[in-house]
């Protein structure tokens, strides 16, 4: 068992919830089946938020059935022995809560928001759905055209989405994460009952799962429901090890375009393969971190000022980059070009910027500046406690420890300028690379 | 047995208490008045300033100058440009947000205890000195150019731009509080000089204050800030006619799921029937996936991802909306749907059962609204706003309560409009076509 502060001195302050180092108030502990849980007090106001993380994502489904990990999450809120289909969430608002649930390439997560003092209730509902689920073929054909519709909102109808969908799938050669979390329109279409409840019976067990409880809770009683809820479904003693297929070298340097009529504002993005943050090496994740902000973060970022200020090339541009991942990841920029400035001289600006920024080297003011406004981020983030639980549910599933969590602040603070230089010299590779151009459909190519 | 466990413990335990939010009313000395909820648990303050009248307040030659203006505001100040400004506040690691919307300017400002005093001076040069150079004018316009050219291909933008148009006509409402490319494209620095001085003034203005900070504190911080507005700023504009026919109508546009926009007239904030009509839509459209049209078009029949319906009471104007979205032929199935479930609850009301869910989730959900400090200093200007009482949040779950069957199903009856229901749709719906 973890705590991540000392609660004698949390008790003497006027603040109980906080050390006095202004820490987050963070319990961890694992249960004997293996379920890991994750604590975070505020009792400002009686509200908690109950959380169950799985290690089971987009990237974690088998070929050919792209999209079943977020079906599945649609078809948790059907049935189970002991819960009609949809009484999952009706209970959760009689008792004036809101309840949803989210899927990605690394994990699946549920969660409800409502009063303290039903904790109880929602582990005694959660933990029935981790292995009761109960479907029917009518549940899945309805829930099939929900998800179809759900694709058709976020991506068909965008094509922005539909772009990156492409820049996704022609970046990763080998990697599942070049497939859309929602799926492929085509294999969504075929998603039947067994691919759901395959995907249930080999991935949702207390073993794959992190349990996340913030707000106005005491860890103590927190760690006696959960044994009593949780700790009482058995292991899954073949829960297979998380391996995919990974990136051999990349050696070519990809281009793309992508026309659409819908396209009203063309501009350029670029990827490049990146590593992520791993557990106990978090440091050039921390330089890539910091390059993203450095380059395209805030209004004082060198793309910024280089390309909208000093030649004013660009309307918009920004770097990125997703340091939690259980696998390869990308570092990405983008340019939307002035009127009148083609994409083809928008990418060169870029390109050309980014090379002047490694040329130069890293200003020390800036780096400063983007420093202090990490450290006020702990403060602030304090104001909203499910946000910490959410960042400790998204590592603990994309294989980093609580200790990493914990380390990373003081890790980005340790970062040098010549890191970060080394950083941007070694990941941002033409040959691990991809350009895409978001075009209108009548616009001709240079 | 366990969903019959699970229900009565639903039913047994009566619902907590809300969060302990004291709410003070603040004085300055030099006379303005704020609301503050002091806590001193985390070193920071967020404050909120809201002034009425928003894009509203318009020429309708200059549409988009408020939104212009609001955009500019932090782009230099004092002896500051643009990108000294940034820099400055950045090192601060305060975070000052500006939002126009169709009734208020706001400013949400958040910041650390440690350097409270240099970020008050840094907003007050912000609210009292702002440049608006002339290239940070031409800089912002082409970001705001870039949105408007994006909105004229999307589905969302032109099915909320085509309601409007026809629900409020000439009235700014009827608009784009963004402008248009015509409109943005010929505003001057003169304009969005005067736009500044039509938003900001003594007599519209509204604060709420929240965290680590004293009555005592809040009142010099008060003075330094906004003292020295002006008294009077732009008269704002008088109500909008709203004229939405029943009907269809389709705005052909070439993507594979339909966007529909509907609605009707709706129901002023300050109506005593408000609250009957606030239950009535979270158990028509407005309560996730418990409401009868997510119900129906979702739950049963698969037609969507997501239906849901809103009172958007408005300063000038009080419309009844919903939005649905279905592929291009199934988006007629979902209209039908949507249409019967409006008749259907107008004819038959709602029954005791959903009206007891639908006040054990309002009066439930509630406190959970108060989740920190920039959220409760929103709510506090908007109680302000709307002439709450300052112990509203107190009484506001027995306003809930008191509302009864007979209530809603007369304002359901009344309100309720299945033939006044317009739907926009934007897409290539099969079976629908323009009305009248």
């Amino acid at each position: 068992m973890v705590r991540a502060l000392a609660l004698s001195a949390a008790l003497i302050a006027t603040t109980p919830v906080f050390a006095e180092d202004g820490k987050e108030a963070v319990t961890t502990f694992t249960l004997d089946n293996g379920m890991d849980v994750v604590v975070v007090e505020d009792h400002r106001a009686p509200v908690v938020q109950h959380m169950v993380w799985y290690r089971a994502g987009s990237a974690d489904e088998p070929i050919g059935s792209s999209g079943v990990a977020h079906f599945l999450e649609h078809l948790l809120f059907k049935g189970t022995d002991t819960l009609a289909p949809g009484e999952f969430s009706a209970t959760v608002a009689a008792n004036g809560g809101n309840d949803n649930a989210f899927t990605s390439y690394d994990y699946t997560a549920y969660f409800q928001r409502v009063a303290a003092d039903r904790l109880e209730l929602m582990m005694r509902m959660e933990s029935d759905r981790m292995r009761n689920l109960r479907l029917n073929e009518e549940d899945i054909l309805t829930e099939r055209n929900v998800i179809l519709e759900e694709r058709n909102q976020r991506t068909e109808n965008n094509p922005r989405a539909l772009f990156g969908e492409q820049m996704s799938a022609a970046q990763y050669l080998n990697h599942r994460y070049g497939a859309p979390i929602i799926g492929w329109m085509h294999e969504m279409e075929d998603l039947d009952m067994d691919d759901a409840l395959s995907f249930y019976q080999t991935h949702y067990a207390p073993n794959n799962a992190i349990l996340v409880v913030t707000g106005d809770v005491d860890p103590d009683e927190v760690r006696a429901l959960a044994d009593q809820y949780y700790g009482v479904i058995p292991a899954n003693a073949d829960l297979p090890e998380r391996v995919r297929s990974q990136e051999p070298p990349q050696t070519a340097e990809r281009r793309l375009t992508f026309k659409d009529s819908r396209v009203a504002q063309p501009y350029v993005q670029r990827s490049y393969l990146a590593p992520e943050r791993d557990p106990g090496k978090q440091e050039k994740a921390a330089a890539l971190f910091m390059l993203a902000e450095l380059l395209g973060g805030s209004t004082t970022s060198y793309l910024n000022e280089k390309l909208q200020f000093d030649q004013q090339k660009a309307v918009y541009t920004g770097a990125f980059y997703r340091g939690v991942s259980l696998d390869d990841t990308t570092f990405d920029l983008l340019i939307v070009p002035a009127e009148g400035v083609s994409l083809q001289e928008a990418e060169d600006a870029m390109d050309q910027a980014v090379a002047d920024f490694i040329a130069e080297g890293v200003n020390e003011d800036d780096l400063n500046r983007i420093k202090m406004q990490l450290r006020a981020s702990q403060t602030y983030a304090r104001d909203n406690v499910d946000g910490i639980g959410n960042r400790y549910g998204r590592a603990l599933t994309s294989g980093l420890t609580v200790e990493d969590v914990q380390a990373w602040p003081d890790v980005l603070q340790a970062v040098t300028g010549d890191e970060i230089i080394a950083a941007a010299r070694e990941i941002l590779q033409p040959e691990a690379s991809v350009t895409g151009w978001l075009m209108r459909d009548d616009e001709v190519t240079q | 047995m366990k969903r019959f466990l699970a229900t009565l413990i639903a039913c047994l335990v009566a619902l907590p208490a809300l969060a302990e939010i004291e709410i003070e009313e603040v004085t300055s000395p030099g006379g303005i008045k704020a609301w503050l909820v002091e806590d001193h648990s985390i070193p920071f303050t967020a404050l909120e300033l809201r002034f009425r009248g928003g894009t509203s307040l318009d020429d309708a030659d200059k549409r988009g100058a408020v939104y212009l203006m609001s955009g500019l505001i932090e782009e230099g100040s004092g002896d500051m440009d643009a990108r000294t400004y940034a820099r400055e506040l950045e090192a601060l690691a305060a975070s000052f947000r500006y939002n126009a919307g169709d009734d208020t300017v706001s400013i949400s400002a958040r910041f650390l205890t440690e350097n409270r005093d240099e970020v008050v001076d840094l907003l007050r040069t912000t609210i009292h000195e702002p440049r608006f150079d002339q290239d940070a004018v031409d800089r912002v316009r082409a970001q705001i150019l870039s949105g408007l050219r994006s909105d004229l291909t999307d589905p969302n933008e032109i099915a909320g731009l085509n309601f409007a148009q026809m629900a409020y006509g000439d009235h700014p409402y009827g608009s784009e509080g963004k402008g248009t490319i015509e409109s943005v494209s010929t505003l001057t620095r003169e304009d969005v000089v005067a736009a500044y001085e039509g938003v900001f003034a003594k007599d519209r203005l509204y604060v709420g204050a929240v965290g680590d900070i004293t009555a005592e504190e809040l009142g010099i911080l008060l003075d330094t800030l906004l003292a020295a507005l002006p008294e009077t700023g732009k008269p704002i504009p008088g109500k909008a006619n709203v004229t939405i026919p029943g009907g269809v109508s389709v705005v052909e546009f070439d993507t594979p799921q339909s966007v529909a926009l509907f609605g009707q007239s709706g129901i002023d904030r300050d109506d005593p029937d408000f609250f009957a009509a606030f239950v009535l839509n979270h158990i028509l459209g407005g309560g996730g996936f418990e409401s009868r049209l997510m119900q129906e078009v979702r739950e049963k029949r698969g037609l969507t991802y997501g239906v849901g319906t809103y009172l958007v009471p408005k300063d000038l104007a009080s419309v009844y909306l919903g939005s649905v979205s279905s592929a291009n032929d199934r988006i007629a199935e979902a209209v039908e749907v949507i249409r019967d479930e409006w008749a259907r609850a107008a004819s038959e009301g709602v029954t005791q059962k959903e009206l007891d869910d639908a006040k054990t989730y309002l009066t439930g959900a509630y406190p959970l609204r108060f989740d920190g400090n920039g959220q409760i200093a929103g709510i506090m200007v908007e109680m302000q706003m709307e002439d709450l009482p300052i112990d509203y949040i107190a009484t506001r779950n027995d306003k809930v309560n008191a509302v009864t069957l007979e209530d809603v199903n007369r304002v359901a009856s009344e309100l309720l409009d299945p033939d006044g229901l317009h739907f926009t749709v934007v897409g290539k719906p099969a079976g629908l076509e323009t009305t009248n």
